[in-house]
């Protein structure tokens, strides 16, 4: 387990360093930071005076390392556009943008895997027909269409929900959360759902699929020879022999949901990290997008960590044998 | 044919078939007796019920071009621990039979006429619960594939005690000391802590030992082995005939055996029936198939028996093949194979007639008028 656990830890980490270099490269080759604070009268030896207080003239694997180790103290400059820390920044957008992605997941999960459990388990009944043609449609409008039509309902014509914002906040420590109050929640009911759908039609056709395959093999067809319920056989046997693969893509997708948040952020205005995000890129705030960047892959190779550990406690067949255990 | 040959050819266990330990299992206490010796399994039972009665059993599947008919008219019966041989060739319909029997024939395919009965009361179209707590408890099943037929996500030992109380009233305390005693039954070494590993860390004749424990866990009176062993090493096969043979014959269970191998049938079956696109075309004692085949298919297949049993090859084919389910010959299914074809064959379908001890589907052995 120990040494399964340190390999996976040592490919994420080289994922990481990767992923640093891309956001490292920005500032290299997206304008030139002395032109941008000296502006256009600064004079040749004010140039290499700040290029050597800056740093640039060191050969660019120092400037990587110093890069680095900044990062991983948090330290990504200061936002050109806004004038404060990046970090500061990141920091108050987090809890929203966090909040709302794993919202959209647990429903995504919550409501995409028992669905995909019953179109499997009864793929011919009107139920699930239904669902699947529903599916088709959540896969195929686009997140915003989605969202902009739910305002369009629940927010305009029957005024039930707010059509954006987060609602009431309460500051726990460093933390917002509208998970404490009345309007907090109700606001998060239609992004969440906006920036849910696409997963959970997602999650909820992978796991009939793969529910009618498994449903298929021989070890199925030989628990029911030996009289087990059904009960046990689907959910003890066959939705267990879905769930490696169904790990592996539901941990993609909820990476995929914090990135996919940029759209929902923008369509309901939600103070969250993407919004923050998409205003960098117009902006060309820099060190805002190479904070960002990392964020979002510390994200993924987090959730990535988390995948493969789950694999080892799903699946016997990655755990090594114990010594002795005799041969295969 | 006479001459009782060694039971396996190789007293040795197989090399991936040897314990951890180093030690090698006893060899099985339980010799073949010789063919003419085995006595009728029919008269002892008290009354002479079947255990199993198969009456006119008719499968279909329902088709976009018409309705197809897999199985017709089987009709045979299995006696308490009796072992009934089914051969033939591939497509004639003996896993379908198998799997009507045990209640899990796959969706189109219907049991359209005919009845199954187990202990004198029928199974055919019971409730999908009643009949579920019939399968593992009463009658038990091996399949084709025993190789993938593990949960590979589970160790053996929760498979096991999960199939024994599921089926009998044990603590999981008493089902586990249940389930390491099935585990030394069927011969794995070190059983006590093999339990615990799963199916990757055995190889396929053990985990062939350990279906053969799960089949056998809940004690039922009747097993369905469908080619329990064409997936193996063919030293191991016979290792495995020998133990389910055993075992059946200790548990007193009754085995209805599919296969493609005359040998095993030789050794192993107490009947034979023989299966010809989705009928039986002869049933009876195995000696009697073997040594005096009354059916020309049969004949035919028999032809091929002494070098079959010696090097255990597959049936040996007769000339041309079996007609596929759209287009069965009318009149006897077989005639235009059958080199003692002659009118009557064309238009008329023999039924079963008495010939000798056995029974034969041609007209050949029709009682004269
Ligand atoms: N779903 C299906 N639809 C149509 N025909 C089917 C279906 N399943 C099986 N059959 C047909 O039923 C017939 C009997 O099949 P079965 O599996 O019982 O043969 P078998 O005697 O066990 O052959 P084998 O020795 O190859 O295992 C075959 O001709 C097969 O084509
Ligand atoms: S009934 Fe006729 S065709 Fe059929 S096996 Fe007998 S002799 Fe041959
Ligand atoms: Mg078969």
């Amino acid at each position: 387990m120990t040494a399964y656990a340190i390999r996976r830890l040592l490919q994420a980490i080289v994922v990481m360093l990767v992923v640093a270099f891309v956001a490292f490269s920005l500032f290299q080759y997206v304008g030139d930071p002395v032109q941008l604070m000296l502006g256009q009268f600064a004079t040749p030896v004010d140039r290499i005076r700040l290029t050597h207080e800056l740093g640039l003239d060191r050969p660019f694997y120092v400037q990587y390392y110093h890069f680095l180790v900044n990062a991983v103290h948090g330290q990504f400059g200061v936002s050109l556009r806004i004038g404060k820390p990046v970090s500061v920044l990141l920091a108050e957008r987090l809890p929203a943008t966090l909040e709302l992605s794993l919202c959209a997941a647990i429903f995504a999960l919550v409501v995409g895997i028992p669905a995909g459990v019953y179109t499997g388990l009864k793929p011919n009944s009107w139920l699930a027909r239904t669902m699947l043609s529903l599916s088709l449609l959540g896969v195929s409008l686009p997140t915003f269409l989605i969202g902009i039509l739910l305002i369009l309902v629940f927010a305009v014509k029957l005024n039930w929900l707010p059509a954006f914002g987060r609602g009431t906040v309460v500051h726990l420590g460093g933390w917002t959360t509208g998970l404490l109050t009345k309007s907090g929640l109700v606001s998060l009911i239609m992004p969440t759902i906006t920036l849910g759908l696409f997963q959970l039609t997602l999650i909820m056709r992978l796991v009939r699929s793969e529910m009618l395959e498994v449903l298929r093999t021989d070890y199925i067809k030989f628990a029911r020879a030996r009289g087990l319920t059904d009960r046990a056989i689907n959910f003890g046997h066959a939705l267990k022999n879905t769930l490696v693969p169904v790990i592996t893509i539901t941990g993609l997708q909820l990476g995929s949901i914090i990135a996919f948040s940029i759209i929902t952020e923008q369509v309901f205005q939600w103070p969250g990290m993407g919004l923050l995000f998409i205003q960098a890129v117009s902006y060309v705030d820099i060190p805002v997008m190479a904070a960002y960047l990392c964020l979002i892959a510390v994200v993924f190779v987090t959730i990535n960590l988390i995948v493969d550990l789950l694999y080892y406690v799903v699946d016997p067949r990655l755990r090594v044998d114990r010594p002795g255990g005799a041969g295969h | 044919m006479t001459d009782v040959r060694p039971v396996h050819p190789n007293p040795l266990p197989a090399r991936g078939e040897r314990g951890p330990s180093g030690g090698l299992r006893p060899p099985h206490p339980n010799p073949l007796p010789a063919r003419g010796e085995r006595e009728p399994r029919v008269s002892e039972t008290g009354d002479g019920r079947p255990l199993l009665d198969v009456r006119h059993l008719r499968i279909e599947f329902p088709t976009r071009r018409g309705v197809l008919t897999a199985v017709d008219d089987v009709t045979f019966a299995i006696a308490p621990g009796e072992v009934l041989g089914v051969v033939g060739e591939s497509g004639a319909g003996k896993s379908l039979t198998g799997a009507a029997i045990i209640g899990l024939l796959e969706p189109p395919g219907r049991i359209a006429g005919g009845e199954i009965l187990l202990d004198g009361a029928r199974i055919d179209h019971l409730p999908h619960d009643e009949m579920r707590r019939i399968r593992g408890r009463r009658i038990g099943a091996i399949f084709q594939d025993p190789l993938a037929s593990l949960d590979p996500l589970y160790s053996i030992g929760s498979q096991l005690i999960e199939t024994i109380r599921t089926h009998l009233p044990m603590s999981e305390a008493a089902a586990r000391t249940r389930a390491v005693e099935l585990l030394q039954e069927v011969g794995i070494p070190a059983a006590a802590r093999r339990i615990d590993h799963y199916p990757h860390q055995f190889s396929g004749g053990m985990r062939q030992r350990v279906v053969i424990a799960l089949a056998l866990a809940a004690n039922p009176r009747l097993i369905i082995a469908d080619e329990p062993t064409t997936a193996l090493d063919v030293s191991i096969q016979a290792q495995i005939i020998t133990l389910l043979r055993r075992l059946c014959r200790e548990y007193g269970t009754a085995v209805m055996l599919i296969t493609h191998d005359m040998g095993v049938i030789a050794e192993t079956a107490d009947r034979v029936a023989v299966m010809y696109a989705g009928r039986i075309v002869e049933i009876g004692p195995v000696a009697d198939v073997i040594r005096a085949p009354k059916h020309p298919y049969t004949i035919g297949l028999m032809g091929s028996i002494p070098s079959v049993t010696a090097d255990r090859e597959r049936l040996v084919q007769i000339d041309g093949s079996m007609p596929r389910l759209t287009a069965i010959p009318s009149g006897c299914p077989f005639h235009p194979r059958c080199n003692r074809v002659f009118d009557r064959c064309l238009n008329e379908r023999p039924e079963l007639f008495d010939a000798g001890t056995s029974r034969a589907a041609c007209w050949l052995h029709a009682p004269l008028p």
